[in-house]
């Protein structure tokens, strides 16, 4: 072994984290065969779809479920894939080379089971902790080891608790990131949060929902197993017999009138394992043209049809593509660490380094197929990283389309789209 | 950013009466150069000397057949101008496409030519129209004025006061944009004066900062159209060369974007 110093940058883990490269080489081989074959890149795809789940890989992935024949089919209408050939000869009557490709991504995320981790080597289990706070009140706060740094969880994991119990959003908070309060967690990566954080949350939920029903069922003097959760209170089925749930938090704390033998106070925690990764898929189809004087892209059409089971929040769902999106673009046709032969990097600034920008990117066009993940409660499936595992290899093959040259290295700069055009 | 002295000049006689004092004084006017290289530690000049709030500074005339814009004046002002826009709508269309908004409401015409990064958007107007850089001095035509990468006819303490533009029959301006910049990977201008010349300067392109194009020249004052172009060839030696672009990439682009000015000068 040779260990050697370097001044070049420090690399680390980045969107995708390895998937964008797998999916990449999959659908640019995929394209390359079509063309060889002179099949149609969609039908192609069709072809060799798995059906039929669970599907175990030569990996240790086992597939839990997925249609990809709906994503790719939703992605096709969308972009009016048949009527490409006229867009495509209208654009060349106006000097521009225009093109169509398709990439079909599934990958690996919501990581991951300790023991499958531990096999491949991490030092880590990728479990995750939360905790489950009910106010003497009726506030809850949920402490979670997944920490949101613009993901968005203060809202969506607000959601859940509230369409839980029936209670307003406003009467539920999110203490994340501070390790004074919060117990120890694994953290908000590989598409994690609400696949293993969120399923952490439900079943510390459902510890404090199973102590409030004892709690609500000695109250009302009746059978635990007639207990139900409507609208922020706790029912006797078949009666109008209710009491609300800070009544029942209040009398949690008071511990006056508790049932034999049981702990005051209402607060569970709970640590969840999960017991396979989510599979999310999705087919992605990209249109644009090329100006043949200068190499230059530009976007007709971007269309997504992700299958990332349930939404809890479709907004909030949308945002993480657009990001990943953009991020896939960046990849395909802007961005790059550049060093010199002298070891100097020539992209330090954003002078040189092109991050994408507003202008640089289509309007996308999202739309979701579903399949309920079948290993969590939720059936979700992770979202944040699809959009940049799976756009490069769109983006390339719809270059390599419109300017007839399947060989093109990213990021496609005008210059290095204008030399594949012109040699 | 080193320590300097800020002056903020109440006339152009003041400002240069101020640059005297300094070991090493500075002319400011936008700053959008110069203030990014003082963060960087790249410039440390004693004294600031600010123009860009000298009333004699700022403003357009349009007389005659001559544009005349003070130096202090923005890109964004130069753009949104009526009396440019009318006079020469190549000139304010150059300057709407000028790095960013921000850019345009502070960048001036009078510190991008003082500067003349050889990827700038103004010299190449300057140098295709003929114009004359006027000074606290004297008055330098273009020819005169540019004299390679970051590089003016300028002596120190010597302050651009008015770029003089002579209003043309026809003009065009076509720029690739610099992915990330913004500036001219390669833009080119071509004018045709109102006595029948033809002048045509392109920035981005050379080693040399921006230069005429004889080849292009020669073409249109034979045929003012973009198809005259279509058998002219740029040789690339002497571009510059990046990760954006390589020589001969950019020497395709001075004649496409040449045929694309041709276009829009109509």
């Amino acid at each position: 072994m040779i260990g050697v110093y370097t001044n070049t940058t420090p690399v680390d883990a980045y969107r995708g984290a390895g998937r964008p490269e797998a999916s990449y080489l999959i659908e640019r081989m995929m394209e390359t065969a079509a063309r060889q074959l002179k099949v149609d890149p969609a039908e192609l795809r069709k072809k060799n779809f798995i059906t039929a789940f669970p599907y175990q890989t030569p990996v240790i992935m086992a597939y839990d479920i997925g249609d990809f024949h709906a994503s790719i089919d939703a992605a096709m209408k969308a972009i009016d894939y048949a009527g490409f050939p006229a867009r495509k000869a209208k654009a060349k009557a106006s000097g521009k080379l225009r093109g169509i490709g398709v990439s079909c991504y599934i990958e690996a995320c919501g990581i991951a089971p300790s023991k499958a981790v531990g096999s491949l080597g991490a030092g880590v289990g990728l479990w995750e902790s939360a905790e489950i706070r009910v106010n003497p009140v009726g506030t809850i706060e949920v402490l979670t080891g997944s920490h949101s740094h613009g993901q968005g969880h203060e809202t969506t994991f607000c959601q859940i608790i509230a369409e839980r119990l029936g209670v307003p959003i406003s009467q539920v908070s999110i203490v994340h990131g501070d390790t004074d309060k919060v117990q120890f967690g694994m953290g908000t990566y590989g598409s994690r949060s609400l696949a293993v954080g969120g399923t952490a949350i439900v079943k510390a939920m459902e510890k404090v929902e199973a102590k409030a029903k004892k709690i609500a069922a000695h109250a009302l003097e009746a059978s635990e197993s007639d207990i139900v959760i409507e609208n922020g209170e706790f029912k006797v089925t078949g009666t109008d017999k209710s009491i609300a749930l800070p009544m029942v938090a209040l009398a949690a704390y008071t511990a006056h009138n508790l049932p034999d033998g049981m702990e005051p106070g209402l607060k569970e925690t709970a640590f969840y394992d999960p017991t396979n990764f989510t599979f999310p898929a999705g087919a992605y189809i990209c249109e644009l043209e090329v100006d043949p004087g200068t190499g230059k892209t530009s976007f007709v059409n971007f269309v997504a049809a992700d299958d990332f089971g349930r939404l809890i929040n479709p907004m909030i769902v949308e945002g993480q593509v657009h990001g990943g999106l953009a991020q896939g673009i960046g990849q395909a046709l802007l961005e790059g660490a550049v060093y010199d032969d002298t070891g100097q990097l020539v992209t330090a600034s954003f002078m040189d380094y092109t991050m994408p920008r507003a202008d640089d990117l289509p309007s996308f066009q999202l739309s979701h197929t579903t399949t309920l993940c079948p290993g969590n409660p939720l059936g979700v499936k992770g979202c944040g990283e699809a959009g940049a595992i799976g756009a490069s290899a769109a983006v390339i093959n719809a270059i390599t389309d419109a300017i007839g040259n399947n060989k093109l290295e990213m990021p496609a700069t005008p210059d290095r789209v204008w030399h594949a055009i012109h040699g | 950013m080193y320590e300097t002295t800020y002056h903020r000049a109440s006339s152009i006689d003041d400002a240069v009466a101020q640059f005297a004092k300094g070991t090493d004084s500075k002319f400011l006017s936008g700053g959008q150069t110069l203030l990014p290289v003082m963060k960087q530690r790249l410039a440390a000049p004693s004294d600031v000397i600010d123009v860009a709030k000298i009333k004699d500074m700022i403003g357009i005339d349009v007389s005659g057949d001559t544009v005349t814009i003070k130096a202090a004046t923005t890109h964004y002002d130069v753009a949104q101008s009526e009396a440019v826009q009318k006079a020469i709508p190549a000139l304010a269309h150059l300057a709407s496409m000028i790095g960013d908004p921000a850019v345009r409401h502070r960048g001036t015409i009078g510190g991008s030519l003082a500067n003349n990064d050889p990827a700038a958007d103004y010299p190449a107007a300057v140098l295709a129209l003929g114009a004359v850089v006027k000074t606290n001095k004297r008055s330098i035509p273009a020819e005169d004025f540019f004299k390679g990468l970051f590089t003016t006819a300028l002596e120190d303490g010597e302050m651009i006061t008015a770029v003089s533009f002579p209003v043309p029959a026809k003009a065009g301006y076509a720029k690739m944009r610099h992915p990330a910049s913004r500036f001219a990977l390669t833009g080119v201008f071509v004018a045709k004066t109102k006595a029948g010349d033809v002048r045509v300067a392109a920035t981005g392109a050379s080693q040399s900062g921006v230069m005429r194009v004889a080849p292009i020249e020669q073409a249109l004052k034979a045929n003012w159209a973009a198809s005259a172009l279509d058998s002219v060839t740029i040789p690339a030696s002497g571009l510059l060369a990046d990760i954006h672009g390589s020589a001969d990439y950019r020497a395709n682009l001075v004649k496409v974007m040449g045929q694309r000015a041709v276009t829009a000068a109509g």
